[in-house]
C-alpha cells in the first residue's frame, strides 16, 4: 500500500474550514482549542471539524491511534516534532541574518537537525510494533527516503560540517582597544581557581549574580570582525561552509513535511486525553455504526467541563446512557444546575469525536455514525420579547426537522420556556412526534414531564441530588422518573468523624 | 562548611512553613510566652524559637544530640554567646555593604564582592580564635564537630589564598577569554583565563599579526565598537565576578545559619535564665522511641509558660505515672487546675521533642508523630448554629493529618451541643483515633462521657481529677479518681455569687 497521508485511507479528501454549526452549543469550540493549544504552527483545527463518512475511514485512524497509544512510538514522534519545528526556526533565523557567515551557519543547524529528525524517524519506526496500515505505509515511504542518494550526501555534509565547526575555540586577548584572537593553547580557567577556594563555604544553592547580557542573534560589526580573523584561523572549514549552502538549498521532503503536520491531529488529543486520564477519567475506542441505532456509553463525560474541572483538581462526574431496541429519545428532566445541559453535550461531543476516530470519553461506547446533528440549545438574547421568542424557537425546530434525515441526530436543551405550561406540553409533545416519526436519536432537556413518556420511543432520565441534602448536586443522569427526596443528615457524618469513618481516615 | 548544630549532618531548616495546625497550637498552649521568654525581644530569636519548637524531632537519638548541645550551652554560656554574637556582626555587617539596585555589571558585582569577603575573613578570623580557646571545655558532638571544621577548613593556607584572588581580580594586564562558536557563529562560552607564557609582549609588536594570531583594533570614535568590546571584557570576568559574589552569599548564609542554629541555644539559655530566676526547676526529659509500648510518667511537671507570666510563686507540679496508658481524661471541679494541667503535657512534649529541657523535676516520655490540640473556641459566640459545625471542622481537619502515634489533646470539646449529643460524638471519635493508635488527653466536664469511658474500663486509660478539699477550696493538683457527677460549678456560683446558704436559697425559691 503506497503512503498519501495519516489521516486518510484515501487521497483527495476535502478539509472543512468552518467550524460545524453544533460547535458552540457542544462547547466543542473551547475543545478544540484546548487540544490546539500550543500547536497553532500545525493549524490543526480544519482536521477537528471535518468529520469522517465511512466507518473505514474511521478504522484506519483509530488503528494509527491505538499504534501512537504505545509510549515509545508517541515519544519518538514527540522528538521528531521537536526537531521539525527547531529546524524551522533554524531556517526562520537563515533568513533574517544579515551577515554572510551568520546565513550560512544557521543553514547548517536547519539541515543537520531536518538529517537527524528524518534518521532518527526511520530507526525508531523500523523498531516499532506497528499495527496500523498508516503507519506501516508511512515507514516504508520514509525508508526509502533515508536510503536516497540525495539525502545521504545531505547528512554526511552536515554532521561533518558542524563537529568541525563545534571543535573550533579561540582566545581573546583584550587591552585597551584592541584585540588579539588566537586559537585556544591550554590556559587555565582562571574562574574555577576563584570557585574553588571558597568551596569550603558552599551551602547549597545560591542566587546567580551572572550579569545578563543580551543575546542577540544577530552580531555587530566588532563581532563579524572576530569571526573573520577566527575564519582566518580556520580557512577550509569556512571554505566548506560556503560550498554547503550553495549545494543543499531546499532540502525539506514534501510528504515528511505532511506527516509532522497531520501526525500532530493525533498526539494533540492524546496529550489532551492523557490529562484527563490522570484525573482519573477513562477514553475509549467506540464501536462506530452507520446502521445500529442501538447506542451506549459507560462513565462517559463532558470533555470541556471535565478540561476545566481538571485543571482546577475538582472531581469530574460520569455518566451512562443507553438505547436499545425500539428506544431513540432520551428526555433528561429533574433538579436545575444538576448536569442536564452538561449531558446533553457530552451526546453530541461523544458522537463528533467517533466521527473524527478518535478515543471517546468513557469506558465503553456505542455510538452511530450520524449524517447531520442539529442543536437547539435556549439563546440568552431577547428575553423581553417573549413571542418573538417562542416564535424563534418554532421557526428553528421546523428548519432543523426540514433538513434531518433518519441519519441525523438532534439535541434539543430548554426549548419552549417562553411560553406557558400547556402550550409548552401541546408545542412539545408535536415537536417529538415529529422526531418520533422521522426515527431520529435525539436528546431532549426539558422541564416538560410529559414528554418522558410518549411511546417507546421515549427514554425518561433524570438529574439527581443527595438525599440527605437536596441543595447538593450528584450532577448524575440517572434512567427513572423524578421523584421527591428525604433530607437529614447526621452532622458528624458530613465531616466524616463517625467512628467507622474516622477510622478509614487515620491510616499509618 | 556547615554548622550542624541542631541535626547530624543536616541544616535547620529557618524559612520553612511552620506546620499545618501551629497556629492552633500557638494558641491552645499559650506559645507565644516560651517563644518570649526564648527571644527577650529580639524578632529573630523568636522566630528561631518558634520554628524550633514547632518542628518536632522523631526519633530519641535526634533530641539527644539537641540535649547534649544544650548541655554544653548551659555550661559554657559565656563562649556561645561570644560566638552567637561574632554571627550576629556577619549577618548585620553584611547589610550595610551597599549594592547598586542598578549597576548590575560584572565590575559592580566585582568590587562588592570583595568588599564582602574582607568582611567576613576577619570574621572568620575571630570564629577561628574563640574556637581555639574553648574547644578543649565542649563535650557534645555537634560542638566538638563544628571546632573541628573551623580548625580544619579556616586554615592559614586558606587566608593567604583568598588575599591571593583579592589581588589578582583587580585585572591589572588585560583580560584573557576563550570562547566557542554558537548558533549562527555568535560566541559562547566565554571562560576567563589565567594568562600563559606566550602572551607577554605581543602588544609591543606593531602589526599583532603572525601565525598564532590577528589583531584587530577599534577606532577611538567608534562608539558602539567599544561597547562590544566593553561587553566582551564583562562576558569574561562575568563568571569569575558571579563566583567570588557566590563565595560571599555562601559565606553570609554559614553566618546565618550559624546565627540561627546557635539562636536556638542562645534561646534556650535565656529561658533557662527566666525559669532560674522564678525558682523553677527544670530537666532534661527521657525520649522513648515511638515504635514501643506508650510511656509518660513525670514528677512536678508544671506548666512553663504560666510560671514564666507569674510574678512570683510557683507554678503547681503534678505527678503520674501513665506508663502503657493511650487515654488520659481529665475531669474535675471547674478551675481546678484541668487545662493547665493539659498545657503543661502539651509543652512538655513539645520542648521535649524540639531537645529543650522541661518543666518538671523528671520526665519520661514516648516521641509522638504530631500533637494537635482540639480546643473549644470562645469566639464566634454569637453564631451559635454554626459552633459545632466549627468544631467539627476543626476535628476533621485535624482528622486529615493525625497519623498512629500522634497525641490529641482535647479541650472542653464538643460542648456547643447537648451533653448527650457531645458525649456521643467525643465518644466516636476518641474510640477511633485509640483504635488507630493516637494517644488522647481529655478534659471534659461531660459526665455522660466520662462515666462511660470509665465504665468500659481498660487498662490503657487513666483517670485524672481535679483536686478539691473539703470546703471546696482547690489546690490545683490532679489526683487519680473516677469521674464524679458535678463538676462544682455551684462553688464557682458561690464564690462570685456569695454564700453557699445563699446560694442555695436562691436554688429553692
Amino acid at each position: 500500500m503506497s503512503f498519501h497521508s495519516i489521516l486518510f485511507d484515501e487521497p483527495s479528501a476535502a478539509v472543512e474550514h468552518d467550524q460545524p454549526g453544533y460547535f458552540t452549543d457542544l462547547n466543542l469550540d473551547q475543545v478544540v482549542t484546548a487540544i490546539a493549544a500550543g500547536r497553532g504552527e500545525y493549524d490543526l483545527a480544519p482536521f477537528f471539524y471535518t468529520r469522517l463518512r465511512a466507518v473505514s475511514a474511521i478504522t484506519y485512524r483509530q488503528e494509527v491511534m491505538r499504534d501512537l497509544q504505545d509510549d515509545t512510538l508517541s515519544a519518538c514522534i514527540a522528538t521528531f516534532a521537536r526537531q521539525m519545528k527547531t529546524m524551522r526556526e533554524h531556517l526562520r533565523q537563515s533568513k533574517s541574518m544579515h551577515y554572510q557567515r551568520q546565513k550560512q551557519h544557521w543553514f547548517l543547524d536547519a539541515a543537520a537537525t531536518y538529517c537527524d529528525a528524518v534518521t532518527t524517524l526511520g530507526a525508531d519506526l523500523a523498531d516499532a510494533e506497528l499495527g496500523s496500515r498508516g503507519f506501516c505505509a508511512f515507514r516504508d515511504h520514509l525508508a526509502s527516503y533515508a536510503r536516497s542518494e540525495a539525502f545521504a550526501t545531505l547528512a554526511t555534509d552536515a554532521n561533518r560540517l558542524r563537529s568541525q565547526l563545534t571543535a573550533i575555540q579561540y582566545c581573546l586577548d583584550i587591552s585597551g582597544n584592541r584585540i588579539r584572537v588566537t586559537k585556544y593553547d591550554r590556559e587555565v580557567d582562571y574562574s574555577a581557581e576563584v570557585v574553588d577556594t571558597f568551596a569550603r563555604f558552599k551551602q547549597g544553592a545560591v542566587k546567580s549574580y551572572g550579569s545578563k547580557f543580551p543575546d542577540l542573534a544577530e552580531m555587530d560589526h566588532v563581532e563579524a570582525g572576530i569571526l573573520d580573523l577566527v575564519a582566518k584561523l580556520h580557512p577550509d572549514v569556512f571554505a566548506s561552509l560556503d560550498e554547503f549552502t550553495d549545494t543543499h538549498d531546499g532540502f525539506l521532503d514534501p510528504t515528511v513535511a505532511a506527516f509532522d503536520r497531520e501526525v500532530q491531529f493525533y498526539t494533540a488529543y492524546l496529550e489532551f486525553a492523557g490529562q484527563l486520564g490522570q484525573a482519573g477519567l477513562g477514553f475509549c475506542y467506540p464501536q462506530v455504526s452507520a446502521e445500529s441505532k442501538e447506542i451506549s456509553a459507560s462513565e462517559t463525560f463532558d470533555v470541556a467541563l471535565a478540561s476545566k474541572l481538571a485543571s482546577q483538581h475538582q472531581p469530574v462526574v460520569c455518566n451512562d446512557f443507553f438505547l436499545r431496541g425500539p428506544e431513540r429519545i432520551l428526555v433528561v428532566s429533574g433538579p436545575n444546575q444538576g448536569g442536564k445541559t452538561t449531558f446533553a453535550r457530552t451526546f453530541g461531543q461523544l458522537h463528533h469525536l467517533a466521527s473524527l476516530g478518535l478515543l471517546v470519553p468513557g469506558t465503553r461506547a456505542q455510538l452511530f455514525l450520524f449524517d447531520q446533528l442539529f442543536t437547539h440549545f435556549e439563546r440568552g438574547e431577547n428575553l423581553q420579547d417573549l413571542r418573538g421568542k417562542l416564535e424563534d424557537d418554532l421557526t428553528r425546530i421546523h428548519g432543523i426537522l426540514g433538513q434531518a434525515t433518519a441519519s441525523s441526530i438532534v439535541i434539543m436543551n430548554e426549548i419552549l420556556t417562553s411560553t406557558t405550561l400547556q402550550d409548552a406540553v401541546y408545542l412539545g409533545t408535536r415537536v417529538l412526534e415529529q422526531i418520533i416519526d422521522l426515527d431520529l436519536l435525539c436528546v431532549c432537556v426539558t422541564f416538560i414531564d410529559e414528554l418522558a413518556s410518549l411511546g417507546p420511543a421515549t427514554v425518561s432520565m433524570t438529574s439527581t441530588v443527595v438525599p440527605h441534602n437536596p441543595a447538593e448536586r450528584t450532577y448524575r443522569i440517572v434512567r427513572k422518573p423524578a421523584d421527591g427526596l428525604a433530607y437529614a443528615l447526621a452532622i458528624a457524618e458530613k465531616y466524616r468523624l463517625t467512628y467507622r469513618a474516622l477510622r478509614e481516615r487515620v491510616r499509618p | 562548611m556547615k554548622a550542624f548544630l541542631m541535626y547530624p549532618g543536616q541544616d535547620f531548616d529557618a524559612e520553612a512553613d511552620l506546620p499545618a495546625g501551629a497556629q492552633a497550637l500557638i494558641e491552645d498552649l499559650g506559645l507565644q510566652t516560651l517563644f518570649g521568654a526564648m527571644s527577650g525581644d529580639d524578632e529573630f530569636l523568636y522566630a528561631v524559637a518558634e520554628r524550633a519548637v514547632l518542628t518536632s524531632l522523631a526519633e530519641p537519638e535526634a533530641v539527644r544530640y539537641r540535649q547534649h548541645a544544650l548541655r554544653d550551652c548551659l555550661d559554657q554560656a559565656q563562649a556561645v554567646r561570644e560566638m552567637y554574637q561574632v554571627a550576629v556582626d556577619a549577618v548585620l555587617g553584611s547589610k550595610k555593604i551597599y549594592r547598586g539596585i542598578f549597576s548590575q555589571s560584572p565590575d559592580a558585582t566585582l568590587r562588592w564582592a570583595m568588599e564582602m569577603l574582607q568582611l567576613f575573613t576577619g570574621l572568620l578570623h575571630r570564629l577561628r580564635e574563640i574556637a581555639d580557646t574553648n574547644a578543649a571545655n565542649f563535650r557534645s558532638q555537634a560542638f566538638c564537630t563544628l571546632f573541628q571544621t573551623l580548625a580544619a577548613e579556616l586554615s592559614d593556607d586558606f587566608f593567604a589564598a583568598v588575599d591571593e584572588h583579592l589581588s589578582q581580580l583587580r585585572f591589572r594586564g588585560g583580560v584573557l577569554v576563550s570562547a566557542r562558536l554558537g548558533k549562527g557563529s555568535k560566541g559562547i562560552r566565554y571562560v576567563l583565563r589565567r594568562a600563559g607564557e606566550r602572551r607577554r609582549g605581543w602588544i609591543s609588536r606593531i602589526t599583532g599579526n603572525d601565525s598564532d594570531g590577528f589583531t584587530m583594533r577599534i577606532a577611538d570614535r567608534d562608539e558602539s565598537g567599544h561597547r562590544t568590546l566593553a561587553e566582551l571584557r564583562g562576558r569574561g570576568i562575568n563568571l569569575a565576578a558571579s563566583a567570588l559574589a557566590q563565595s560571599a552569599d555562601h559565606m553570609l548564609s554559614f553566618f546565618t545559619m550559624l546565627r540561627c542554629e546557635l539562636g536556638f541555644y542562645v534561646g534556650c539559655l535565656n529561658a533557662r535564665d527566666r525559669l532560674s530566676e522564678a525558682g523553677e526547676p527544670v530537666c532534661f526529659p527521657e525520649p522513648v522511641a515511638a515504635d514501643g509500648p506508650a510511656r509518660l510518667s513525670f514528677h512536678g511537671l508544671y506548666d512553663v509558660c504560666l510560671s514564666l507570666r507569674l510574678d512570683r510563686g510557683r507554678a503547681v507540679g503534678n505527678d503520674a505515672g501513665a506508663d502503657g496508658k493511650t487515654l488520659v481524661i481529665i475531669t474535675g471541679a471547674n478551675q481546678g487546675g484541668k487545662s493547665t494541667f493539659l498545657r503543661s503535657v502539651g509543652l512538655a512534649q513539645l520542648m521535649m521533642q524540639c531537645g529543650m529541657f522541661v518543666g518538671a523535676e523528671s520526665f519520661t516520655d514516648t516521641l509522638c508523630t504530631g500533637l494537635f490540640t482540639h480546643y473549644r473556641r470562645e469566639e464566634d459566640a454569637e453564631m451559635e448554629s454554626g459552633k459545632l459545625d466549627e468544631e467539627l471542622a476543626r476535628m476533621s481537619e485535624i482528622a486529615d493529618r493525625v497519623t498512629p502515634g500522634s497525641i490529641v489533646l482535647f479541650n472542653e470539646s464538643f460542648a456547643a451541643t447537648n451533653e448527650r449529643e457531645g458525649s456521643e460524638i467525643a465518644r466516636q471519635i476518641v474510640r477511633a483515633l485509640l483504635e488507630s493508635g493516637v494517644r488522647v488527653f481529655l478534659v471534659t466536664h461531660f459526665f455522660d462521657l466520662a462515666h462511660s469511658l470509665y465504665q468500659q474500663g481498660s487498662g490503657e486509660s487513666l483517670f485524672l481529677r481535679a483536686q478539691r478539699r473539703e470546703g471546696g477550696q482547690r489546690t490545683f493538683r490532679l489526683v487519680e479518681g473516677e469521674p464524679e457527677p458535678t463538676s462544682y460549678g455551684l462553688d464557682l456560683y458561690q464564690r462570685i455569687f456569695g454564700t453557699a446558704d445563699q446560694a442555695q436559697s436562691a436554688a429553692t425559691r
